[in-house]
């Protein structure tokens, strides 16, 4: 079943939280909602399940409006971010819930309760209360809790924020796996941009109450609509320049640049540390620098360098066989090439330096 | 421990030692009387009862206050404390004052037929009054703590309001319930000043245990007064102690000890 958000608005006291949300998530897709905290991510989730009301805007399941219908007629499926599991029942009594609410036969309930604990691999931690479970564990019940009633939606808050990193791993393998099995339409809520692209087939991406971008992992990070998703998604350099007559200019080089057509104006230009090529030798497009740092990445080296004709020290991505090949110390003096430049429309240059990420 | 052995331990060793001159038949003769059986009956069930009717009403209290925000909240919150507060000889008075047959809800209440002040319901209205903050007080902050995404969980799983209260929120109060109630009714075994005004004090009817303890202590019958407070001591600690496992056996059972 599909989920489609329509020009949803939300204030809390005046204070708005979300400022025309408008999305759809097609059915049986896994769509990340990815934005820093307080972007209004988890109240736009909260009002997906309905527990609370949007001030103006629609929710559609399956292009039919769901304003009217409380949460407990939606039949979805919430994993809130601490889980919420009910602490004096048993692991058995939390995942049965919604089967006994709704007074289901206790032999149907009983087969329904083992295959979700199969599906979520806890079979023979029945009679366990939350307590007695590790973060993960606790996780999965929240999860087989909320699939119980099969809900045409699902819906989870943070569902790794309160884990370790390596658990957090092995639990995103495991989510995805789940879902291409079980195929529910699934939303869910992360500020974490790895766990997004590692777990998602569309990423959603929000600030400041509004929705920045829509995409597959690889479209939001090839072809961000906006800085704030360029700089949100991964690291990147920003060099303050200007654009004329089709270049762009900036630390004493120019690079031909389409966006740059006719215009003459400052702009704010941003390249990505795997987009800056190092040389030893000065090639055409390409700026003087000294070396200050070389931290190896896992199967990269990150560059620190330090440019005369640059404000600010930059950094540079160089995969690990080229790196061998160069063999940069601290200090050599080297040539930086940008391989690709963005700039965006509106993005002028102004007080607000790049240092406010 | 040691605090606890000088601050109790020490005053209920030396009641046990005075109660241990009597002979056994004495020490018998003494504590199952008809007077003092009648007490007993009446303290234990009176307290009873109005721990009953506190737990309840104490539970609603409390809810109401933590859970809606009303103009005014704060002194209803401040009025809760009063039974703490006010000498238990004031509210005995303003009590029988209210429910005598010539006082506020005295007269209404008996010309329906119901007899309030003199009378064993007079005893408990007076331990409901004393015995009320200390269920509010003990539910309170648990009602505070619980985590509303519970029963956000509840709602959006498909319980109604009334089975998320059942199945998720009472079981959560339940510990903090049993405790207020143990409190309440502990409260109620003890109370003398408030009731001794509202029972009228007719042996064997409406005359509470520790009552007949002070009766016996004016007419210098000490072993007497002695006796009858072992028997209160034990019955009440034996209760006590019940309410406490079944307090642990609660909290096991939810997972939380």
């Amino acid at each position: 079943m599909s989920i489609a958000v329509q020009s949803i608005v939300k204030a809390f006291d005046g204070h708005p939280v979300l400022r025309d949300v408008s999305f759809d998530v097609p059915g049986g897709e896994l769509v990340a909602l990815l934005g820093p905290s307080g972007c209004g991510k988890t109240t736009l989730l909260r009002i997906i399940a309905g527990l609370e009301h949007a001030d103006a805007g629609h929710v559609l399941h399956s292009g039919e409006p769901v304003g009217g219908k409380s949460a407990r007629d939606r039949n979805v499926g919430l994993v809130f971010q601490h889980y919420a599991l009910f602490r004096h029942m048993t692991v058995e009594q939390n995942v049965s819930f919604a089967l006994t609410v709704r007074r289901r036969p206790r032999e149907k309930v009983r087969a329904r309760v083992s295959e979700l604990l199969r599906l979520v691999q806890l079979e023979g931690l029945e009679r366990r209360f939350p307590s007695q479970l590790s973060g993960g564990q606790r996780q999965r019940v929240a999860l087989a809790r909320a699939l119980a009633t099969e809900p045409s939606v699902l819906l989870l808050d943070e569902p790794f924020g309160a884990l370790d990193a390596r658990v957090r791993k092995e639990l995103r393998t495991w989510l995805r796996r789940l879902h291409d099995e079980i195929h529910v339409t699934t939303l869910f809520v992360t500020h974490d941009q790895e766990e997004a692209f590692e777990v998602a087939d569309r990423v959603v991406l929000m600030d400041g109450g509004r929705v920045e971008q829509v995409g597959t992992p690889r479209e939001v990070f090839d072809e961000p609509a906006s800085p704030f998703v360029m700089r949100f998604l991964g690291s990147v350099n920003i060099f303050q320049g200007r654009l004329e007559n089709g270049q762009a200019l900036f630390g004493g080089i120019e690079v031909p640049h389409p966006a740059a057509s006719d215009r003459v104006s400052p702009a704010r230009l941003y390249v990505r540390p795997h987009e800056l090529v190092v040389h030893h030798d000065p090639v055409a497009g390409s700026f003087p620098a000294v070396v200050l740092r070389v931290t190896p990445i896992g199967s990269a080296v990150r560059v620190e360098l330090d440019a005369p004709t640059v404000e600010n020290p930059l950094s540079a991505e160089v995969d690990a066989e080229r790196a061998a090949r160069l063999d940069l110390e601290p200090g050599d003096h080297v040539w930086v090439e940008p391989r690709r430049l963005r700039v965006f429309d509106g993005d002028a240059v102004d007080s607000l330096t790049a240092s406010g990420l | 421990m040691a605090y606890l052995g000088l601050v109790v331990l020490i005053p209920l060793s030396t009641l046990a030692l005075k109660a241990s001159s009597l002979s056994w038949d004495q020490f018998w003769a003494l504590t199952t009387g008809p007077r003092a059986l009648a007490s007993y009956r009446l303290s234990f069930g009176t307290s009873l009862a109005a721990a009953g009717v506190n737990v309840v009403f104490g539970a609603v209290l409390a809810w109401v206050l933590v859970r809606y925000p009303f103009p005014g909240r704060s002194v209803a919150d401040a009025i809760v404390d009063i039974p703490f507060a006010l000498p238990t000889a004031v509210s005995g008075i303003a009590l029988t004052a209210l429910y005598a047959s010539n006082g506020w809800f005295g007269g209404p209440l008996e010309r329906l037929g119901v007899k309030a002040a003199f009378s064993p319901l007079g005893v408990g209205i007076a331990l409901t009054f004393i015995g009320l903050p200390f269920v509010v007080r003990t539910v309170q902050p648990v009602i505070e703590e619980l985590d509303r995404e519970m029963e956000e969980a509840a709602a959006v799983l498909g319980a109604g309001r009334l089975q998320t209260f059942l199945r998720v929120v009472f079981p959560e109060m339940l510990p903090a319930l049993i405790t207020g109630f143990a409190l309440s009714f502990a409260r109620g075994l003890g109370e003398y000043g408030s009731v001794v005004f509202i029972s009228g004090n007719m042996p064997g009817k409406t005359e509470i245990a520790p009552l007949l303890i002070m009766t016996r202590l004016e007419q210098y019958d000490y072993p007497g007064a002695t006796a009858l407070a072992v028997v209160l001591l034990l019955a009440s600690l034996t209760i006590l102690l019940a309410i406490n496992r079944l307090q642990s056996f609660v909290r096991a059972r939810g997972g939380m000890a």
